[in-house]
């Protein structure tokens, strides 16, 4: 085992190289350029040896990626926000076609206005394209989930496209100390992809991607739905083989932080996790009864897992660094749901934050906390918050 | 005539049987298609003279010379006149399809 200092998408790279893609298709874009760079370093001195394919779109990066998976090869690619969505169309297609695809998205905000810095509004954009969604709060997660996305996509049980989400800039260019496994161990853990079902076999040709009309449609995209929301199981599973194998676990679909006795809870994803876990401390060491979850998967969805955590909460903040425009933000509407579902009552607050790329700072979080707690406490509480605004709403 | 084999597809019984992502076995049909025909078009054996050209042009692939003489598979053709129209010794017509269902 490495360890080196490097940046959020040098921990992808590493991640990807160790996972050994036959096939990579990526068009480069801010903040995921590096990532792009260093596969096509590695693709050029040999350290991996696979294609690098150069595409003329991420639209492309895709299409081509949907190739290199229909016969049974490992693709990867990488994109962010305007490049997300100009992929857009392929995104059902893969998912649809139960490709295991794995895809870096550096998240990043969308025009209007032009933007290339964080935020959350690509990914949730794309909530429903039957692509798995995780969000890694740093380096070490990146590198790591690199390795368990493949693992999870490619397990016979959920055969399913994978979308890793790392936060614009605040995790892909800030530089941390990373532990880079052996590849041996790698290759003992992750072994080469097995042809499956729906790919491409020389012996026995098969149609692909064919058409179900509104007689066989509904019941494809059932099975996508039932196999989707299964996979929550493969990916707990999954994460513990990785802990046995690397000495690392993330809990899973969520981590739950201080939540045992928890009055009121904090839900975040990302980079911003990694903040509140420090105010959690802060607010602990002062006697309030605080918690945190670190929500990892928004799709599967963790109904189950996150109503187990919430169900003595009083109070329940969701931090979103998207808008839904004309709602609220994403995240608190299918935390909403997942609430309403389970029969819990807390008050329930969505804190929208970090809009192209403005601060999350200790001092939003601690203002996230005062609010639920005064909320908990009986004082009535505005139902959105939007946090770090420069001026008068 | 050399027409695709029809083999009979067997549905699934339950969700977890249908065919992971959308993909079958190749070359094989399993139903007929060609529902929506108004106008059919029929070949004057006497008037045609085996150019093929009505072969190459039809976009259903549907114009086969398994014999000494051109035919037309009715499961499949959509009727959209394409052969009538280029057929240079005007062999094909477009005749409706009410006269043959009565």
């Amino acid at each position: 085992m490495a360890r080196k200092f490097i940046s959020g998408n040098d921990a992808v790279a590493e991640g990807v190289r160790l996972a050994r893609p036959h096939v990579i298709s990526a068009y480069p874009i801010t903040p995921q350029t590096i990532v792009v760079e260093r596969l096509s370093d590695f693709c050029e001195d040999g350290s991996l040896k696979a294609i690098y394919m150069h595409v003329e779109s991420e639209h492309s990066a895709l299409a081509a990626a949907m190739g290199v998976s229909s016969v049974g090869a490992r693709a990867f690619t990488a994109t962010s926000s305007q490049g997300l969505l100009y992929m857009a169309e392929n995104l059902p297609y893969a998912s649809g076609a139960r490709m295991p695809i794995v895809m870096m998205n550096a998240n990043r905000a969308l025009a209007t206005p032009w933007n290339i810095y964080g935020d959350q509004m690509d990914s949730m954009f794309l909530l429903n394209a039957g692509w798995i969604q995780v969000y890694v709060e740093d380096a070490q997660e990146a590198l790591d989930m690199m390795i368990q996305s493949y693992k999870i996509a490619e397990d016979p049980r959920v055969m399913t496209p994978f979308m890793v989400n790392l936060d614009g800039f605040v995790l892909t260019h800030t530089y941390e100390v990373v532990d880079v496994p052996e590849q041996e161990l790698v290759d003992a853990y992750l072994p080469p992809l097995k042809l499956a079902e729906n790919m491409m076999s020389l012996e026995a040709p098969k149609s692909l991607c064919i058409t179900a009309g509104n007689n066989f449609n509904m019941e494809f995209k059932i099975k996508q739905n039932e196999e989707m929301n299964a996979s929550t199981a493969i990916i707990a599973e999954v994460d513990a083989s990785f802990a046995e194998v690397f000495g690392r676990k993330y809990h899973g679909l969520l981590e739950a932080i201080a939540c045992d006795d928890a009055e009121v809870i904090l839900i975040t994803t990302g980079s911003v996790a990694g903040t509140s876990r420090m105010i959690i401390e802060e607010y602990r060491n002062k006697g309030h009864k605080v918690g945190l979850i670190k929500l990892r998967y928004l799709r599967p969805f963790p109904t189950e897992a996150l109503a187990k955590v919430l169900k003595d909460a009083k109070a329940v903040g969701v931090v979103d660094k998207n808008i839904s425009f004309g709602y609220e933000g994403t995240i608190f509407t299918n935390v909403n749901s997942a609430i309403l579902q389970s029969g819990l009552t807390p008050k329930v607050h969505n804190f929208i934050c970090g809009l192209g790329g403005r601060d999350v700072t200790k001092e939003n979080i601690r203002e996230m906390f005062d609010a639920l707690l005064s909320s908990a406490a009986g004082d009535s509480c505005e139902k959105i918050h939007y946090m770090n605004v420069r001026c008068a709403l | 005539m050399n027409k695709p084999k029809m083999k009979s597809f067997t549905e699934p019984k339950t969700v977890t049987d249908y065919p992971l992502g959308a993909t079958c076995p190749s070359d094989h049909i399993t139903s007929i298609n060609a529902g929506w025909r108004t106008y059919r078009p029929v070949i004057d054996q006497e008037k045609c003279v085996l150019c093929m050209r009505c072969f190459l042009v039809c976009p259903d692939g549907v114009i086969d010379k398994s014999s000494d003489r051109l035919e037309i598979d009715y499961d499949f053709c959509k009727g959209c006149g394409v052969c009538a129209y280029e057929c240079k010794p005007k062999a094909i017509k477009m005749v409706k399809e009410a006269e043959f269902n009565g």
